[in-house]
């Protein structure tokens, strides 16, 4: 067997069988944005008279801006769907 | 007079700026997780928190001008602004191939320990004195201590330990900052003298 034949093949395994390491990182990355934005959620919920736009009425323009947990449930979603799936995609794709 | 009515409250300042170091803390354990080699092969990326550093040094700098209660906060504000702009714009600089040193990121723990300090300086209250207070002593020793994480990444450029407790420091940062309101009680306690809470 010639030395690019078994490189290839090599190459092939860790294509299919990434190590676990690799995806133990691939899950924490793609887990990231979603724990962020499930703590957003239950900071809300705990919270919910942070959420001035539950109750507009009366309320200052910065009351209306400062959303605290809106802005930590945003940051995990726009994590998860920017930039996750391509830094997972570099992990994933062989060197 | 007028720029007082506009101003926001100091509490909501702090949660923009804790909004940014939770973006800075989630770009970085992103990094630290996959490596440098890996996060750097999309070149855009490797602006990213960089550019995002000095951009928060630079909008610190109107929470210095106008947030001028105190000359001890507008000097302390005005270091945070130039410490940020000196670790991003060093790491810019490694990022772009035009720093090669290593120790570069010294920069950055001359940043924390710098912030540190002046967290605990400019804190002339006790603990509990309000939550503000104590959150100020909290930050302060946190952003003390976690020096050591970008120095040993200095020394050990490959460490995960060192790069995982850098960026996990921006987290604990930007959860303090959440928890800071102007005028509110610490573990049931409030001075008389920090003045009358609100929600």
């Amino acid at each position: 067997m010639s030395a690019d034949i078994a490189h290839e093949l090599i190459r092939e395994v860790e294509e299919e069988h990434p190590d676990a390491w690799t995806r133990a990182r691939v899950r924490i990355l793609l887990a990231l944005g979603p724990l962020t934005s499930l703590a957003g959620i239950a900071w809300a919920v705990l919270q919910p008279w942070r959420l001035t736009l539950l109750h507009p009425h009366a309320q200052g323009l910065y009351w209306l801006l400062a959303e605290p947990p809106l802005y930590v449930v945003l940051v995990g979603i726009l994590f998860r769907l920017v930039l996750a799936p391509g830094i997972v995609a570099d992990l994933e794709e062989p060197g | 007079m007028i720029v007082a009515g506009l101003e926001p409250r100091a509490e909501f300042v702090h949660w923009w700026f804790a909004t940014g170091f939770l973006i800075l803390g989630l770009l970085l354990l992103s990094e630290a997780l996959v490596g440098p080699e890996i996060w750097g092969r999309r070149p855009w990326r490797r602006y990213l928190w960089p550019g995002f550093m000095f951009a928060m040094g630079v909008l610190m700098w109107p929470v210095s001008t106008f947030f001028t209660n105190s000359t001890i906060h507008m000097v302390a504000h005005g270091m945070w602004a130039q410490v940020l702009m000196l670790a991003g714009a060093a790491e810019l600089g490694v990022a772009r191939g035009k720093l090669h040193s290593q120790y570069w990121r010294l920069t950055s723990a001359l940043g924390l320990a710098a912030s540190g300090a002046a967290l605990l300086l400019h804190e002339q209250n006790h603990w509990l004195f309000a939550r503000a207070a104590f959150l100020h002593h909290t930050l302060g020793w946190t952003v003390l201590v976690a020096a050591v994480f970008p120095l040993a990444q200095a020394l050990r450029p490959r460490s995960l330990t060192a790069s995982l407790g850098f960026a996990t420091t921006f987290v604990v940062i930007a959860v303090l900052l959440y928890c800071d309101r102007d005028v509110a009680p610490i573990f049931g306690h409030l001075s008389f003298y920090a003045g009358v809470p609100h929600r």
